[in-house]
């Protein structure tokens, strides 16, 4: 019986890594699609950066409250996964609780220890599910916010109902478990009562031994199997960010938020044009690159496409942004939503054409996301200020912006007329350029 | 009083003197154009003078950084605008550039390094807390503003774009005002709506115009002065009041007009 549970278990292990080596392959391919971008300098504050930001949660404490459950459930998250580790042990080698003859009395501790976090996960978690079903948080609801219609808001709240599923299992599991050891069970390693579960007890009095290990097998398969599932989930899911958020941090942008990536393709040009440079005749057609800005999600550089992999879709972006505050249609966190379903359907496409992208008529720019949207923004960086894990939705927004004037000369009437005065009166108004100083008559009149 | 006598020298005057000022005052299109902005200009070409700085400006030969069309996507006229700009910029060898713009102070220090154009640059309201600091700027002989309700509203430019919150603060304090925050303010700061290209084309559609939203809630705070330091934010500030029909009870001023008619400038 014991060798048949140990080659499921092996079985469906092996499975597991196989079909999450194989999202992450893809997700990874995707993102290389991505236009290059040097985010390798500065390791020492990068580090520093990940670890503050990812690591310690930094920016989720902006609002205390929730700061501190989210923290609860990330610690737990962590720290439970050491007992997964010895689960996961237990089930190759048929085991059962491997560590515990090792670790004596500390073990008991060390599982009510979890147990304690585990309550912790299911109370945190409960609240999330209330504040997203019941006490309807604004910014997470589909009437309000059209991005979050269908998929995203199930799979925000499919996230939080695993979690409490899982963390039910786990606490009778551990209840079955002691109630097996007091009847002596032969399998059962003694460990003694644990700091929650022992008040679980209660609801196995008078069950006879088979069906307390029925229950308790049952708890245990139910765990890891739901463990499983959710390390497979969590790569189709906006919950990626649990690994996503530390290489997020680690490449984000050290410039000051106001600064704008330069295009050397242009100053390149603008320098033959104003003289200062000459046309380099030995290269043979450089200068004009394919596309200024970008269109698709290819033209966005690879951080970009990590950013849209990273975003947990929480909404604190948009709940900030000036436009979507006052009724416009941009709303950051849809930038960043497009972008990954772009991604996703890229990645889909490659699947079925074996690992290469066929052209599918459609782009980034226009088919996701609409000209509306990105002519609302006013590059005010607040989306940018409010990421918890450093997601810069702004830089998008700006470079499809660029193929938007650039390449399809389509901007607004009054934009063209502003582009005009700049490039005749160097200024965005109807003046004259000889009329700039005129300010000071009046001053120097004065004295 | 003694009469000062008003100096605004050119870099072009100083060169042929064979002079070199401190720093060069970097007007700005809406500090050169704008009726309302040439007030805060003036202003801050009065504070320097009276404080004795060595400064200048460039007068007719300043063009715009190119913000507002690298904002909107235009990238050609950015880069045309912002080359020509550090061609004058070098010509006269100029080393620091105080500026009352926001937009041109995020774009003069932070864009032009990369096209070639290296500036100590810093913003008016950096620049009046450091006269202040020094004794050089000293708030007396005029209008007193003790006890006055004053908020501040941060520009985008300054605060989360360049991380300077507490330099225009600073500012304010010395005035011995009454400072109050509004609801949304520093990081949290809710833009005035003209950023990124918007000052010059009309909003998308929507409920409501971003400068009612942000004004309505500078008028909450029972402030009778709304403090700016972009020219930007001047605008949309002043055309909220506007449309709440506050003129009478709510002004705008920038943070160099507060401290010109505190020193009875």
């Amino acid at each position: 019986m014991a060798i048949i549970q140990q080659i499921i278990f092996l079985a469906v292990l092996g499975t597991v890594g196989w079909l999450v080596f194989k999202r992450a392959s893809l997700i990874r391919n995707t993102i290389l699609l991505g236009r290059d971008e040097d985010r390798t300098d500065q390791p020492g504050l990068r580090f520093a950066t990940m670890v503050r930001i990812a690591f310690g949660q930094k920016k989720m404490f902006d609002r205390p409250l929730i700061g501190v459950m989210h923290f609860v459930v990330y610690a737990g998250f962590l720290l439970i996964n050491i007992e997964v580790l010895e689960i996961v042990l237990d089930g190759i080698l048929g085991h059962h609780r491997l560590f515990a003859p090792f670790l004596g009395s500390f073990y008991t501790f060390l599982i009510g220890f979890f147990e304690f976090l585990a309550v912790g996960v299911l109370v945190t978690c409960s609240i999330f599910l209330i504040r997203r079903a019941v006490v309807k948080v604004e910014r997470f609801q589909p009437s309000r916010h059209k991005e979050m219609n269908g998929w995203p808001e199930l799979d925000g709240k499919i996230i939080l109902l695993f979690e409490i599923v899982l963390m039910i299992a786990i606490l009778t599991m551990n209840a079955a478990d002691t109630v097996l050891q007091e009847i002596g069970s032969t399998h059962y390693t003694p460990t003694g009562d644990f700091a929650f579960s022992q008040f679980l007890k209660p609801l196995f009095t008078g069950w006879n031994e088979t069906s307390l290990i029925v229950y308790e097998r049952f708890a245990w398969w139910f765990h890891i199997l739901g463990i499983f599932a959710f390390a497979v989930y969590v790569t189709y899911s906006k919950h990626l960010h649990i690994a996503l958020a530390f290489p997020n941090t680690y490449f984000s942008r050290l410039t000051p938020k106001g600064e704008m990536n330069n295009m050397p393709d242009i100053t390149k040009e603008v320098k033959i044009m104003l003289g200062l440079d000459t046309p380099d005749t030995t290269a043979a057609e450089n200068v004009i690159p394919e596309r200024f800005g970008a269109k698709d999600a290819p033209d966005l550089s690879w951080k970009n496409l990590m950013d849209a992999y990273s975003c947990t879709e929480c909404g604190r972006c948009t709940s900030a942004c000036p436009a979507n505050l006052t009724g416009k249609k941009l709303s950051p966190r849809k930038i960043m939503m497009d972008t990954r379903d772009r991604l996703e359907d890229i990645g889909r496409n490659m699947q079925t054409n074996g690992g290469k992208f066929v052209e599918d008529g459609k782009n980034l720019m226009g088919d996701y996301i609409s000209n509306e949207e990105i002519l609302a923004c006013t590059t005010c960086n607040a989306c940018v200020q409010e990421c918890p894990i450093l997601i810069n939705p702004l830089d998008i927004i700006l470079q499809l912006r660029r193929y938007k004037i650039m390449d399809e000369a389509q901007a607004p009437g009054s934009w063209n007329a502003m582009f005009q005065n700049l490039d005749t009166n160097q200024a965005p108004w109807k003046f004259s350029p000889g009329d700039r100083f005129n300010w000071a008559d009046h001053l120097k009149n004065e004295a | 009083m003694s009469e000062i006598t008003y100096k605004v020298p050119t870099m072009a005057e100083m060169a042929a003197n064979n002079e070199t000022p401190e720093v060069l005052f970097w007007v700005g299109c809406a500090g050169s154009f704008d009726d309302r902005y040439k007030k805060v200009t003036v202003a801050f070409v009065k504070i320097l003078n009276k404080a004795g700085v060595k400064f200048a400006v460039l007068g007719t030969e300043e063009s715009c950084t190119g913000d507002p069309a690298r904002r909107a996507g235009n990238e050609f006229t950015f880069q045309m605008l912002a080359m020509s700009n550090i061609q004058v910029l070098d010509m006269y060898g100029v080393k620091k550039i105080v500026t009352a713009c926001p937009h041109c102070f995020n774009t003069l220090k932070n864009e032009y390094p990369e096209l070639g154009g290296n500036y100590e640059v810093v913003h008016h309201s950096e620049y009046l807390q450091q006269l202040i600091n020094e004794g050089r700027v000293r708030i007396e002989g005029g209008e007193t503003f003790k006890g006055r309700k004053i908020t501040f509203h941060d520009s985008c430019y300054l605060g989360r774009a360049n991380g300077i919150y507490e330099a225009p603060r600073h500012v304010l304090e010395a005035l011995d005002a009454d400072l109050v925050e509004m609801k949304r303010c520093k990081t949290k700061g809710l833009c005035c709506g003209a950023g990124g290209g918007q000052m010059f084309k009309e909003p998308e559609p929507g409920k409501k115009d971003i400068n009612v939203e942000r004004i309505e809630e500078a008028i909450e705070t029972g402030a009778t002065t709304i403090a700016v330091a972009c020219p930007f934010c001047m605008v949309m500030m002043t055309d909220g009041v506007k449309n709440k029909e506050k003129e009478d009870s709510v002004k705008v001023f920038d943070l160099a007009e507060l401290i010109a008619q505190a020193e009875g400038l």
